[in-house]
């Protein structure tokens, strides 16, 4: 069993807090982290064609954005700890392409921090947590 | 920004009284222009008793050229297509970029539009049944010409420094020559185009689209709104100045959400008429094909049939006008040619698909209550034909024409904007005082009957048809071979699947 932990980070406090178990767990267990930011987007919306144009740009910014202000941050804090981690930006559904990343990094678990409270939103549609745990083909750790 | 629409539409107001002497103004002096334009790019050739517009016969000839020369890449890519729009296709790493389903949705929102629901009635009311069936031939070839258009659009386009995208016919046509030894006819071909498609969007794109978005609603008010044009004008410019200047994309977003709901649920209603007149659907099918062959009681029979047909199918679905060209040329893709691919689909859903729907609602309802419309043509003849099922589709089908006409403007800003940047750079500033000019002709084609104006546009965007074509005959061997290399590489399973 491969002995690398796949840590859902959004930048909210609920990704500070999974940040910090997996990062505990890995110091102790000699894991390696990758370190993945979903940006929520879907293939399947309906745009302008000014919209499609600056498309590019734009997944930039976003991805750029993500680094700096999240996965950044975080690797630093890691590599401070001495705790081997890999960083991954990428966009798409937020649980389906968590549970890609994790088959493709074929990792041992998956971390990812609880959002707080329930909106009416993760009420009826789900949460992104109770979709990954639903679905994910290796052990889901949601950190409160 | 907000300040700046309020002096806009100050000046409109101030302007309004005298738009009638205005009208005769521009129309007396449009008028010749018009009719000499129209009489060339609509020149027809009589046929057997029927008239031949060579515009029409230039753009089928087109589309029977590339259908053989691309050996029936219409029917044989129509599978991968689709797997194309599906995603099977899309490199995980590439999230987050332009979705061929994207490009798609954005360029067929460009294209459904009135003529989808109005257009075929007329052409039906015209051309009889039969008509039907030479429209959905036209659909058919002009499948072909929209995957060259559309590859050429890809491969040919130009990056800008701030990593947007531009492309269209005038890139390709311009560097595409080049290429091939001729780059001052080819400049001229790329000038000529995008001063055609810049007027054009101001024009069918604009204009039309605005006064036919007011024509719905003052249809479905009783009548009520007569002579307040100006009002749904500028109320209609505000909404499009909103989106294209202020970017406020929410707007945007919304009626790009409405638009497919509501062809969706134009067809849908469509099916459950034809069905509910299920007893006529067999005496509708074969008048058509009876028509399509011996076009009865139609102007140069058979033949005025199949003219009336094509001429539909080329003006509802742009194919070979080379507007879908610019919206695919947005597509960061590793392989033109598929953008190719997925924009084939896309006569196929507006022609075939929707177009024919449309006959079928008439001619099943025709069928069964022979001259049900009256004089009724055009979209009142469609709604007429809704109404002996629905009483209330009026509203609704007034609604849908109303956001139909409203994305096709969207769309066509960025067409024409596109034709702007093409001649006059992509400065900010001018872009801005295109966009400004275009919110003011959204208000124009509410207000005043410009006839003539319209003409001229629509002669125009015909007429480039003509450089964009000649273009792709030139350009077909390179598609030809993009074609047969991704072919290639996709049975040799270099191309892959992500599909699980």
């Amino acid at each position: 069993m491969s002995n690398v932990v796949l840590l859902a980070t959004d930048g909210s406090a609920g990704g500070g807090r999974a940040l910090a178990y997996a990062a505990e767990r890995a110091k102790a267990s000699g894991a390696r982290i990758v370190v993945a930011y979903v940006i929520e987007w879907s293939p399947y919306t309906f745009n302008t064609p000014e919209e499609n144009a600056e498309r590019h740009t734009r997944r930039e910014q976003e991805i750029s954005r993500a680094r700096e202000s999240v996965v950044d941050p975080a690797m630093k804090s890691l590599a401070a700890a001495g705790i081997e981690a890999e960083a991954v930006v990428r966009h798409g559904g937020p649980a389906e392409t968590l549970i890609d990343l994790a088959r493709q990094h074929d990792v041992a678990q998956i971390v990812i921090g609880r959002v707080g409270g329930s909106s009416l939103k993760s009420l009826i549609f789900g949460s992104v947590t109770g979709k990954l745990v639903q679905a994910s083909p290796v052990p889901v750790v949601v950190v409160p | 920004m907000i300040r700046f629409a309020l002096a806009l539409a100050a000046v409109f107001l101030l302007a309004l009284p005298a738009h009638a002497g205005i009208d005769d103004t521009i129309n007396s002096f449009t008028a010749p222009i018009a009719t000499l334009m129209g009489q060339i790019v609509f020149f027809k050739i009589p046929l057997f008793g029927a008239e031949l517009p060579v515009v029409v016969l230039w753009l089928v000839a087109g589309a029977v050229f590339f259908t053989v020369y691309l050996g029936f890449v219409n029917l044989r890519g129509f599978g991968h297509a689709i797997r194309l729009v599906r995603g099977d296709y899309a490199d995980p790493n590439d999230a987050g970029e332009v979705s061929h389903f994207q490009a798609l949705a954005t360029a067929v929102s460009g294209t459904v539009g009135i003529g989808n629901i109005g257009g075929v009635a007329v052409a039906v009311t015209v051309g009889g049944a039969g008509a039907t069936f030479w429209l959905i031939v036209a659909g058919f070839l002009g499948m072909s010409t929209k995957f060259v258009e559309c590859t050429l659009g890809v491969k040919y386009r130009t990056e800008n420094p701030d990593g947007s995208v531009s492309g269209g016919p005038m890139y390709y046509l311009n560097k595409g020559f080049a290429e091939r030894g001729m780059p001052g006819f080819g400049k001229v071909m790329g000038t000529f185009y995008a001063i055609g498609i810049f007027i054009g969007a101001l024009g069918i794109g604009n204009m039309f689209q605005a006064n036919q978005a007011y024509v719905q609603l003052n249809n479905v008010a009783g009548g009520r709104l007569d002579g307040f044009g100006w009002l749904i004008g500028i109320i209609l410019a505000l909404v499009v100045f909103a989106v294209i200047i202020g970017g406020i994309k929410s707007i945007a977003r919304v009626t790009e959400k409405i638009v497919p709901f509501m062809a969706i649920f134009y067809c849908v209603f469509a099916l459950i008429v034809i069905f509910m007149n299920f007893p006529h659907i067999p005496g509708a099918i074969a008048n058509i094909f009876d028509g399509a062959f011996t076009g009865e009681g139609v102007a140069g029979g058979a033949l005025g049939a199949l003219i009336i047909g094509f001429q539909r199918a080329v003006f509802s679905n742009e194919a070979g006008i080379g507007s879908a060209s610019i919206a695919h040329s947005a597509v960061r893709t590793k392989e033109p040619v598929t953008e190719g691919y997925v924009s084939l689909l896309e006569p196929f859903i507006d022609t075939i698909v929707i177009c024919t729907i449309t006959a079928l609602v008439i001619g099943t309802t025709q069928v069964a209550q022979p001259d049900f419309a009256g004089d009724a043509i055009g979209i009142a003849m469609t709604s007429a034909a809704f109404e002996r099922q629905f009483s209330w589709f009026p509203v609704p089908l007034a609604f849908a024409g109303v956001m139909f006409a409203f994305s096709t403007m969207i769309s066509w800003s960025y067409y024409g904007l596109k034709g702007w940047t093409y001649l006059f750079g992509e400065g900010q500033i001018g872009q801005t005082f295109y966009k400004v000019l275009y919110c003011l002709f959204v208000v124009l084609g509410a207000v005043v009957q410009l006839g003539p104006i319209l003409d001229i546009s629509d002669a125009l965007v015909f007429l480039i048809c003509v450089p964009n074509i000649l273009g792709m005959y030139f350009l077909a061997p390179i598609v030809k071979a993009e074609m047969q290399s991704y072919m290639a590489r996709l049975k040799s399973g270099e191309i892959r699947s992500y599909a699980h």
